[in-house]
């Protein structure tokens, strides 16, 4: 009998394991409200479970935010009226990427890779499918101060997209290092951040080395701080 | 602990199991973006039209950027192109496309008023609106 009792009680809190975690993990609200369920049930069978009546500012996540379906279709996407007719004629973004190489971010298609190997050849002309972009294979190593490897910028997958005109001269000046570039103007949505963030791969822990991909010589060492060199008391 | 409090204490457990799962899957799912849709809305609510969506994704796939954003002239800003029926009839922006030839006709207002309304201009999944410290004011989803 009690063994029967065990294994329920394990049974059922298995099944709403993954709940709660998901709950956690989706948004620090709603283990906040999963949590106020929990006591007040407690509540009503008498006896309050220590570890439930913490702070609920306490939960695993706070900050962390996780996609449960990057390429939710339309409908489900949060913008998408479901109360407009046509909104269920759009196309789901999964049933076109079926077949397309993937990668960890963004729309997790490698869109480079998909236009390589032949599986997307979308239109350099409006009209003429058999106009070929002109591409220019030129790259650009641009050494970084940081322990991160060196960035190395690829006109070729650019060119393969973009036209001359949509970098220079208004984004970069077409001259070797002479644009400043940084990480937080990136971000921010500046220099390629203009792009990548946006339209094309965003920067994500997963994505440095697509751009960072020079690896630094192996006796390099990064600059010491001086603050922290001239202290007398170190 | 003798057996009796052992079975009443595990039925609690069970119980306040199954009142947590029963909570988890009733809450409301975070909104999944599709990243790099464009909801354009300077002017659509205001006119009583749901926003327009623009997906990038499904354009990309058809086109380069190079035939939008270098031939067509559309700005690398979102909702930054002033875009009005008059122009679209007119032929330029959507209108360049969505004209029954190179694509489906602008009489298929819901295709592109689809948003939901009062949705603000922005684009989707973009990583300033994904800082954990937002850099600009975040928008509701
Ligand atoms: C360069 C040409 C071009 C331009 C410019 C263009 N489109 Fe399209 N669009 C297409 C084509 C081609 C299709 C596919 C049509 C088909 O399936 O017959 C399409 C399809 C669509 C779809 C349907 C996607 C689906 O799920 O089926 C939407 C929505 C859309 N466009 C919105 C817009 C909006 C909004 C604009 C202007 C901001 C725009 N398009 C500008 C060519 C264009
Ligand atoms: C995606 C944006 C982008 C596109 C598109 C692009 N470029 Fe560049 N280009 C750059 C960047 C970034 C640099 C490096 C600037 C720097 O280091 O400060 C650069 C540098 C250059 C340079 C200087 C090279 C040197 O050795 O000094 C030339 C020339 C150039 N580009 C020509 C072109 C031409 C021609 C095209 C079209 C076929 C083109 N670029 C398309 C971003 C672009
Ligand atoms: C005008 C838009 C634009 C700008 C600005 C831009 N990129 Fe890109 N970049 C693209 C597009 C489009 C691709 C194709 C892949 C994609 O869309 O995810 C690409 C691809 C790349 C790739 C190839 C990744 C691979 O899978 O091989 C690298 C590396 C890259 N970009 C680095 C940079 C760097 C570094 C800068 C700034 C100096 C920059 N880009 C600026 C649009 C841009
Ligand atoms: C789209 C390409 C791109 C991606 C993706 C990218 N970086 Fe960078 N990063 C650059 C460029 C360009 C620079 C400026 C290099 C220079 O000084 O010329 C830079 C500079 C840096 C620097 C040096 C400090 C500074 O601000 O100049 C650090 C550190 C850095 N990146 C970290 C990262 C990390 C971490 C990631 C992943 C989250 C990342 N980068 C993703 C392009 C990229
Ligand atoms: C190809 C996509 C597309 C189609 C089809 C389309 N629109 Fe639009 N429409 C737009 C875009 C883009 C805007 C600009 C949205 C904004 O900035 O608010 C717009 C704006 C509007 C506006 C407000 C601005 C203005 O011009 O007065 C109205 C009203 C409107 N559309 C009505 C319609 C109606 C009615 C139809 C069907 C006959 C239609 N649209 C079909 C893309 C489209
Ligand atoms: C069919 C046309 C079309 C194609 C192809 C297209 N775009 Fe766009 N793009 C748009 C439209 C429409 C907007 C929104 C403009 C507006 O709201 O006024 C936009 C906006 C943008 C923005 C601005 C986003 C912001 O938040 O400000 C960027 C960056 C961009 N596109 C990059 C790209 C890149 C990179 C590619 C190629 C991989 C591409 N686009 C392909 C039509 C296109």
């Amino acid at each position: 009998m009690k063994n029967t009792i065990k294994k329920i009680t394990l049974a059922a809190s298995l099944v709403a394991l993954p709940f709660i975690v998901s709950a956690a993990d989706s948004q620090g609200g709603s283990l906040m409200m999963a949590a106020t369920t929990a006591v007040s049930s407690a509540e009503i069978t008498g006896s309050v479970p220590e570890k439930l009546s913490v702070s609920n500012a306490n939960v695993f996540n706070r900050l962390l935010k996780k996609e449960k379906d990057p390429n939710a279709a339309p409908p489900d996407d949060g913008y998408h009226d479901p109360a407009n007719d046509a909104t269920t004629a759009l196309q789901p973004p999964k049933v076109a990427y079926e077949g397309l190489p993937t990668t960890e971010f963004g729309n997790r298609v490698d869109w480079v890779k998909a236009l390589d190997s032949g599986k997307l050849n979308p239109r350099y002309d409006r009209q003429d499918p058999d106009v070929e972009p002109f591409v220019m294979d030129l790259d650009i190593v641009r050494p970084v101060k940081a322990s991160v490897p060196d960035v190395v910028f690829p006109h070729k997958p650019h060119t393969q997209w973009l036209h001359c005109s949509n970098c220079h001269p208004k984004i970069f000046v077409p001259q070797r290092l002479s644009n400043q570039i940084n990480m937080s103007a990136i971000i921010l949505g500046q220099k390629c951040g203009v792009c990548h963030g946006k339209v094309s791969f965003p920067p994500t822990t997963k994505s440095c080395k697509k751009c960072h991909s020079k690896e630094k010589p192996a006796n390099w060492k990064p600059p010491l701080s001086e603050a922290s060199v001239k202290n007398p008391w170190r | 602990m003798n057996a009796n409090t052992e079975r009443t204490a595990a039925w609690k457990l069970a119980l306040l199991g199954v009142i947590v799962w029963v909570g988890a899957t009733l809450m409301p799912q975070p909104a999944q973006a599709e990243y790099a849709d464009v909801v354009i809305n300077n002017y659509a609510d205001a006119a009583g039209m749901r926003p327009v969506v623009f997906p990038h994704w499904y354009h990309r796939i058809r086109f380069r950027c190079k035939v939008c954003h270098a031939d067509l002239g559309f700005k690398f800003k979102a909702g930054g192109n002033k875009i009005t029926m008059a122009k679209i009839i007119d032929g330029k922006f959507c209108g360049a496309c969505h004209n029954g030839e190179i694509s489906w006709s602008v009489e298929n207002c819901g295709m592109c008023h689809s948003g939901i309304p009062g949705t603000p201009t922005h684009i989707a999944g973009s990583t300033v609106q994904q800082l954990v410290a937002p850099a600009y004011k975040a928008l509701k989803k």
